[in-house]
């Protein structure tokens, strides 16, 4: 059962650790953990990005080096070993530790707003120009057209003799 | 750009205002437990004095009663535990919780300062702390006749602490359970 | 008694400033010409004497002046003399103070070089800095006095400043950051300036738009500094957390950029008058929100360094009456502004032009700023509205952030050869076939090699995507380049001649699009590409990461001035050749008790080697953290193009001609005449 082997030896570990912790807000986290399958590994990683250390300031449980991100990253490590996907993991520790620890906050009633703004502001902002870009394109192309050669000449010469003109408008 | 819309953005400052005004006595560390109004998690762990002793939500009885997580190495708990001394000589029935302990510090710890404890459950690698989303020591959960915690608390619980938030809830769920 | 002269000269600071702010306005409505002129000798006064102050708190800091809570606090004898100093502004006090010193240098910058803007303008654009200082100087003397003593009893030694902050980064980083927030409040003077006056035209625009595009390159070089610290200093290989504060300092630098581009359309067409000016405001209400956020605690935040609710009404109060004020003087006064008298005709522009592509640009980077301004509070507003503790993280941030960027690389790309009023879609299409593939086989095949070995196991999506995004703005830019050389003559030496001719804004433009596509390189193939191992180690053993061999030599125990620390010493070998031999820490400093990561790592263009100590496992084993990254570099050399570019902006020589400003009712001095000639 190399599993138990694993969780004693941490235990000895955490027990050190913990006078080094109370005072420490932020380092970085070395743990060495070691997975049965190695494909493990990336969701271990992913998933202890996507997850927040409860206690601390801000600091996702892979960054953070407090007791309970300790414990917590060996849970996460276990509930992989048992093969449990990376939503009941996510489910798992919602149901304990409330959806405060999900950095990837789960769209529901409470969250729609925050996961829909964006898009409909992309989308706002994008059918504003192209509204305007087609009244502008209708409303007066010829004048457009037509103006367009001088103008750039005008332009290229003012960006080349460095607008001595423009002094004067 | 017509009018109405250039007071858009002043409208949205004064929205978002207010909602920084309201926010500001918010602590935001003070988080919820996503376990009240939820059974306690079942367990299966030994007792502190009587290692032999296998404890589980069966001991508790159906009593109404609190469950302190506590460590020696918890400097708080030693500030709250006087009061908790004094509340289980109130006849409140507490449940000790030893959080990632060592069994002799433990046992030392409650010889010296007295133990307030029906029974202590012995959790030394934390695996009931993480059921119940225990993310340090202190905390101290009510739990009802039913089996149901009704509140939990993170940190001190001290005289002033009980009488906010714990003493009309523990009466209340008292007379609820004598009525029965 | 040097800590009472510092809070004397604060007092007369703020008594300056508010001189400043009424007078010279008073003036430019009376049409008092001694009056509206007295803003500027006020504002370099002010200057004076708040750097009196910073200095006299330098000194109490080179003295160990404990009898001073702040220095007492974020001090210590130890500290070696360089942290001395840049303690003054490691903490809540002191920052504001660094703050109002800045905006004291921005006020006294534009007292010096206005000369040749109208007398009006120059005078109300002091008053409303004015008005900005009064409220600084306020909130420093009321709530945050850094001179505030212990007495009688003061301790003999001081507390240390943040271990976090003992570092070369933070001596340069706030000071540049700084800059840029406080820089964005000229832009928003200049702002309310036109608002009050109804006066917006291309001739503000040309005037306040070298403003603008310094304090861009202040912030955009404060926060790339930003990101480089906390990637060696934090000690966890990560340069961007999306943390809150970090967040504080990229919701400005959006809307400047947003700003930076439409100033340019209202300079050169006239046209997005009152979309820049909303810009102008919000710039700077998005730096006044930062300092909110950071300082008030309503958010946690790793950097939240000093947390206070009661400053956080105060500050609170003061956005209301900045934010609000000028956003209401906006709603009212913006018709007046969009219409010019002196317009002769209507700005007219083509469905597909340089415009039209600028106007998507802002829309984007509007979009992206709202989008973090949203998940930044949103877990405060749930919280107000009873609907839970939610947490917003990176995944959310990346989620939206990541397309928002690809698709402002796009438009980058069209953006360099758009023209102003018209441009020919076939000449685009025409001209763009050749980036386009360039950047397609490109985006294709080099990830192939890129990878560790080549195989299709480890082709990366994300490296093609990056890759073309990066290769399509660079190659545009590079054709646009080319042929702007070309034009005239085919003649050899005449590319060389034209290169010179060349507008510095031109040249700013592309080099700070071709930063955007190195910055993009960084962050996209570092992720990718990243290789991380946390290994145990006892001395002695060796290890291999992505092609690199490390090897665990020996740990020793070094005393430093203020903390003592295990240090590791690693070398790296690449094919048996010694490539660095790196020494990182874990320090405990003696004062705060507190343990603190010292990564060590090897820079390199095309890929750092990264290594931290974890912690002390059985017997003489270490967890250590080994990682190689790839092209990580480019992210803080984009960001350096970036500024460089908006540097090379500024510079340009039209902006140092001074010419007689028309347009204007007020009649000019003799000398902004006479420098106008």
């Amino acid at each position: 059962m190399p599993s138990n082997l694993l969780s004693g030896w941490g235990w000895l570990k955490q027990i050190g650790l913990l006078l080094l912790l109370l005072s420490s807000a932020a380092m970085a986290v070395e743990d060495v953990v070691s997975f049965s399958d190695e494909s493990l590994r990336p969701r271990y990683q992913q998933l202890l990005e996507e997850l927040r250390c409860p206690k601390c300031q801000n600091q996702n449980l892979a960054d953070s080096n407090s007791a309970i991100s300790q414990d917590l990253r060996a849970e996460v490590q276990r509930l992989l070993e048992q093969q449990l996907t990376d939503a009941e993991i996510k489910e798992y520790l919602k149901n304990r530790y409330s959806e405060f620890i999900l950095y990837r906050p789960e769209v529901n009633r409470a969250t729609w707003f925050l996961w829909a703004a964006p898009v409909l502001l992309v989308l706002l902002g994008v059918s504003i120009v192209l509204r305007l870009s087609r009244r502008k394109q209708s409303s007066d192309p010829e004048a457009a057209v037509k103006s367009v050669r001088s103008v750039d000449q005008q332009q290229r010469l003012d960006e080349l003799l460095n607008s001595h003109k423009r002094g004067s408008e | 750009m017509n009018r109405p819309t250039l007071f858009i953005p002043f409208a949205l400052c004064l929205a978002l205002g207010a909602f920084l005004f309201f926010s500001l006595g918010k602590d935001p560390l003070d988080l919820p437990s996503a376990l009240v109004g939820e059974p306690f998690p079942e367990f299966a762990l030994e007792e502190l004095h009587e290692p032999e002793r296998q404890l589980s939500t069966d001991d508790f009885d159906g009593q109404v009663l609190l469950v302190n997580v506590w460590a020696t190495w918890c400097f708080a708990c030693r500030i709250e535990h006087p009061w908790l001394n004094s509340l289980a000589e109130q006849g409140v029935a507490i449940v000790g919780l030893n959080y990632k302990d060592h069994r002799k510090l433990a046992q030392d710890w409650l010889r010296e300062r007295g133990d307030p404890y029906q029974f202590s459950i012995f959790d030394p690698r934390g695996v009931l702390g993480i059921d119940l989303g225990v993310y340090g020591a202190p905390e101290t959960y009510l739990v009802d006749a039913e089996g149901i915690i009704r509140h939990r608390r993170v940190g001190v619980v001290d005289e002033r602490v009980w009488n906010e938030e714990f003493r009309d809830l523990y009466q209340q769920l008292m007379d609820d359970a004598n009525a029965e | 008694m040097i800590a009472e002269y510092g809070h004397m000269a604060l007092i007369v600071a703020l008594c300056l400033s508010i001189a400043q702010t009424i007078v010279p306005m008073v003036g430019s409505f009376a049409g008092y010409r001694t009056w509206m002129r007295l803003g500027h000798s006020l504002a370099i006064g002010q200057l004076v004497f708040v750097a009196i102050s910073f200095a006299c708190l330098t000194a109490a800091f080179l003295q160990d002046d404990f009898s001073l809570q702040y220095v007492a606090n974020n001090s210590n004898t130890l500290l070696p003399t360089q942290f001395k100093i840049s303690a003054v502004w490691g903490a809540h006090e002191g920052s504001l103070l660094l703050w109002a010193l800045i905006l004291a240098v921005w006020s006294a910058a534009v007292a010096l070089f206005s000369s040749h803007l109208p007398l009006v303008l120059s005078s109300r654009v002091l008053s409303i800095l004015g008005a900005i200082s009064v409220g600084f100087g306020l909130f420093i003397l009321l709530t945050s006095n850094p001179f505030a003593r212990i007495l009688p009893f003061s301790p003999t030694e001081g507390g240390d400043l943040n271990p976090l902050l003992q570092d070369f980064g933070l001596i340069v980083h706030p000071p540049m950051l700084y800059m840029g927030y406080v820089g964005f409040s000229v832009a928003f003077a200049f702002a309310v300036a036109a608002l009050i006056g109804g006066q917006f035209d291309s001739a503000w625009a040309r005037w306040a738009r070298p403003w603008i595009n310094s304090a861009w390159v202040f912030l955009t070089i404060g926060i790339t500094l930003g990101s480089w610290w906390a990637y060696y200093e934090l000690g966890w290989g990560g340069w961007w957390f999306w943390d809150p504060v970090e967040n504080a300092s990229l919701m400005p630098w959006l809307v400047g950029t947003a700003l930076v581009h439409s100033i340019s359309v209202t300079e050169k067409r006239g046209a997005f008058r009152s979309w820049t000016l909303l810009l102008a405001i919000l710039a700077f209400s998005l730096s006044l929100l930062g300092t909110f956020l950071v300082r008030s605690g309503v958010l946690t935040s790793v950097h939240a360094f000093a947390n206070d609710p009661e400053r956080g009404i105060f500050i609170l109060a003061f956005l209301g009456i900045v934010v609000g004020s000028s956003l209401l003087l906006f709603a009212l006064r913006g018709p007046v502004v969009q219409r010019q008298k002196g317009d002769t005709e209507v700005v007219s522009y083509s469905g597909l032009s340089r415009e039209m592509v600028l106007l998507l640009n802002n829309v984007l980077l509007v979009s992206a700023m709202a989008m973090i301004l949203i998940g930044t509070l949103y877990p405060l507003i749930a919280d107000v509205l009873d609907l839970g503790k939610i947490s917003v993280g990176p995944p959310y941030f990346n989620f939206f952030f990541v397309p928002m960027s690809l698709g402002l690389m796009v438009a980058m790309g069209f953006a360099v050869f758009s023209r102003w009023k018209k441009t020919d879609a076939q000449m685009l299409r025409q001209k763009g076939m050749v980036p386009f593939l360039i950047s397609l086989s490109g985006a294709l095949i080099l990830p192939l090699f890129l990878a560790e070995s080549i195989s299709w196991k480890s082709y990366s999506m994300t490296a093609v995507i990056t890759l073309g995004a990066a290769l399509w703005v660079v190659t545009m830019s590079l054709e646009d380049l080319w042929q702007k050389l070309d034009r005239g003559s085919a003649k050899a030496g005449s590319k060389v001649k034209n290169i010179t001719k060349l507008p510095g804004s031109y040249w700013g433009m592309q080099v700070a699009h071709i930063g955007i596509a190195v910055c993009a390189l960084g962050v996209g193939l570092s992720s990718v590409y990243d290789v991380q191992k946390d290994v145990r180690m006892v001395p002695g053993d060796r290890v291999e990461v992505a092609g690199y061999e490390f090897t665990f030599d020996s740990l020793d125990f070094v005393q430093g001035p203020n903390f003592g620390a295990s240090r590791g010493q690693i070398s790296a070998y690449k094919n048996d050749r010694l490539v660095a031999v790196l020494y990182p820490e874990k320090r405990k400093y003696e004062a705060r008790n507190q343990v603190m990561t010292e990564a060590a790592l090897d820079a390199g263009l095309t890929r750092d080697l990264y290594v931290s100590l974890g912690e002390p496992l059985k017997g003489d084993a270490w967890a250590i953290r080994l990682h190689v990254k790839p092209f990580v570099r480019c992210i803080w050399l984009g960001g350096l193009m970036i500024g460089l570019g908006g540097l090379l902006s500024v510079m340009d020589k039209r902006y140092r001609r001074r010419r007689k400003p028309s347009t204007h009712s007020v009649p000019q001095s003799s000398a902004t005449k006479a420098a106008a000639q």
